[in-house]
């Protein structure tokens, strides 16, 4: 018999450090053996950009306002919002595969070890995360390969749209984890998760905001994506940001917090 | 667990040997089904205890109780020591389970899963790949180390699962159903595992479906039934409590069955099938004992069959219920 040595139990918090980069670990592992379906959902708002640029471009960058605005222009006002939707995507692949894990025998196996509770989600939610950010900047390689190019941003700004990137994303992860945990099954994961998908397409990403129709403008003015975007047009490309950064860090914030403790409270139920 | 505490024994069993579980009134219910109904167990460290029950007795759940996965609606329970309610993480570090349903991460290889483990338990880098190679060789795995999980058959998947249980070097190991799906060789590939564990010192609890298993491996066998333990005892005080092993002698000329039936007494008729049953334990010995009172009773059987005990015969005796259908309890 193999004697292993048992170890002292750590504090609590290098426990949960611990435990979090092994599972962080599993799930990378996950997503480098079977990248189809991070793969898969790349693809879209990689279409999306290119249709609505050199399919829509002409037509659309007259939409954006301002006199002799053209494709290239619409490409700069387009591409914050296919970042964010990129994240949305990535969303959905994140409740799916929390939701097909959640019905694998080893999540059994995991509550009944003396590991950091949390450290399951936490592996999934930090590895989703840094799937967003791969996700994201290969999109946004996408874009410049196209013609984006930041008007005169500096340094600072760039990092602050990075970090706005990755709060939007940690703040989301963690709703959509909790929908994959309420999810019974991969296929009710991926429609719970859709929302994520509809909202940019509701937001200022593809048309300003001020050309939808009036009774429908503060709906999309303050939903999380609308700030979250013109935020990093801001930063990008020297626009207005105004009252914008800080509404989308109060959505971030409140949506992190909530589908944290969501999330906690569904694990921490008893299994079936 | 300190072992220099004195021991205070509750019950007159081994004074000397304390106990891996035990539990008083342990209830649990969903809805308004009570799954079950007020378990009482003391298990002594070491030993191998089966809980034996048909499905649906409410042997899972209480394995899932007793690993910490649920939460008991009553009763109090400890296992290794440790409060079940009060010190979870405590339980969570002596015990290690293998579900019924494979806890293996298919996505990943096998050899993955158990650095997996070892990773969890806080093993070094070292000791990790060390660990994980002694028992993928120990259980037949190292040729397919490199596969994915999901890729193993059904009895491949059953080791490396008590595998990764055994990273963390547990003294309690849990096991539901450890061969319900099993091939006649895997099944006795497993019940060869578990007496390996026993020798190396660890309390076994598992629950089975067959007598036989239990009979080969446990010390005390619990019954459960209808989420109330039924019986609790060795192997042999519980097929005391069994009339169901017989011998059954058949005949093809109904003039010889009379002559038999009315010659030995004792017996059991079925005068449709013109067999006769004869209670036996099965030994060698009783079965000469009945073949040379037949002899000399001047009787010859066309067919003689040993029928021994199994579950439904325990089941049945146990809960008196021969007048339920045999399906109901399978």
């Amino acid at each position: 018999m193999s004697t292993p040595l048992a170890p002292a139990r750590p504090a609590r918090l290098s426990l949960a450090l611990r435990d979090s980069s092994t599972m962080l670990r599993r799930n990378l592992l996950h997503a480098r053996r079977y990248p189809s379906l991070t793969l898969n959902l790349l693809l879209t708002p990689i279409v999306l950009l290119l249709l609505f640029v050199y399919v829509f471009g002409d037509v659309m960058s007259a939409g954006i306002g301002g006199d002799g605005a053209d494709r290239s222009d619409y490409i700069a006002y387009l591409l914050p919002g296919i970042l964010l939707m990129t994240i949305g995507g990535t969303l959905v692949g994140t409740a799916v595969s929390v939701s097909m894990d959640m019905t694998e025998g080893i999540i059994a196996r995991f509550r009944a070890m003396a590991i950091h509770r949390g450290s399951v989600l936490n592996g999934h939610v930090i590895s989703s995360v840094v799937q967003s950010v791969i996700s994201v900047t290969l999109v946004g390689a996408v874009g410049v390969a196209i013609g984006f190019r930041s008007t005169d941003a500096t340094a600072l700004e760039w990092i602050a749209a990075f970090g706005l990137l990755a709060l939007f994303a940690l703040a989301f992860t963690w709703i959509a984890v909790g929908m994959g945990m309420v999810s019974p099954s991969a296929e009710a994961a991926s429609n719970n998760a859709l929302p994520l998908v509809f909202l940019p397409l509701i937001s200022s990403a593809f048309v300003p905001v001020d050309a939808m129709p009036g009774w429908f403008q503060p709906i999309a003015q303050y939903q999380p994506f609308t700030p979250a975007i013109e935020t990093l047009r801001g930063l990008l490309l020297g626009t207005e940001i105004g009252n914008n950064w800080w509404i989308t860090i109060v959505w971030c914030l409140g949506l992190a917090a909530l589908g944290y403790r969501w999330s906690k409270a569904v694990f921490n139920r008893d299994p079936k | 667990m300190p072992s220099s505490v004195m021991p205070t024994p509750r019950r007159g069993d081994g004074p000397q040997s304390s106990a891996a579980v035990s539990t008083v009134g342990l209830r649990k219910s969903y809805g308004d089904k009570t799954v079950l109904d007020g378990i009482d167990l003391r298990i002594p460290a070491g030993s191998v205890f089966a809980l034996l029950g048909p499905n649906g007795a409410g042997k899972t759940t209480a394995v899932k109780i007793l690993s910490t996965l649920i939460t008991a609606d009553g009763g109090h329970a400890q296992v290794a020591g440790h409060d079940l309610a009060t010190s979870p993480d405590g339980v969570r570090a002596a015990i290690g389970v293998t579900g019924q349903f494979s806890a293996v991460d298919g996505l990943i290889t096998g050899e993955e899963n158990m650095l997996l483990m070892a990773d969890l338990h806080h093993l070094s880098k070292r000791e990790g790949r060390q660990v994980t190679a002694e028992l993928l060789e120990r259980f037949d795995l190292t040729e397919a180390a490199k596969k994915p999980a999901s890729t193993y058959s059904g009895g491949m998947k059953r080791r490396l699962d008590i595998a990764m249980t055994l990273v963390g070097n547990p003294r309690i190991i849990f096991l539901d159903e450890p061969t319900t799906g099993l091939d006649p060789r895997s099944r006795h590939n497993m019940w060869q595992i578990i007496r390996e564990l026993v020798s190396d010192g660890v309390t076994v609890f598992l629950t089975t479906q067959y007598l036989e298993e239990a009979d080969e491996l446990a010390d005390r066998i619990a019954v459960l039934n209808d989420g109330k333990i039924a019986a609790e005892g060795t192997a042999d005080e519980l097929k005391r409590l069994i009339p169901g092993g017989h011998v059954r002698l058949r005949f093809t000329d109904p003039s010889t069955y009379q002559r038999a039936a009315s010659a030995l007494r004792e017996v059991t008729r079925d005068d449709e099938a013109l067999a006769l049953q004869i209670p036996s334990d099965g030994s060698q010995r009783e079965l000469r004992s009945i073949l040379d009172w037949l002899d000399s009773a001047g009787i010859e059987a066309d067919e003689l069959t040993m029928h021994t005990p199994d579950l439904d015969d325990v089941f049945f005796a146990l809960t008196g219920g021969t007048d339920q259908p045999k399906e109901a309890v399978r």
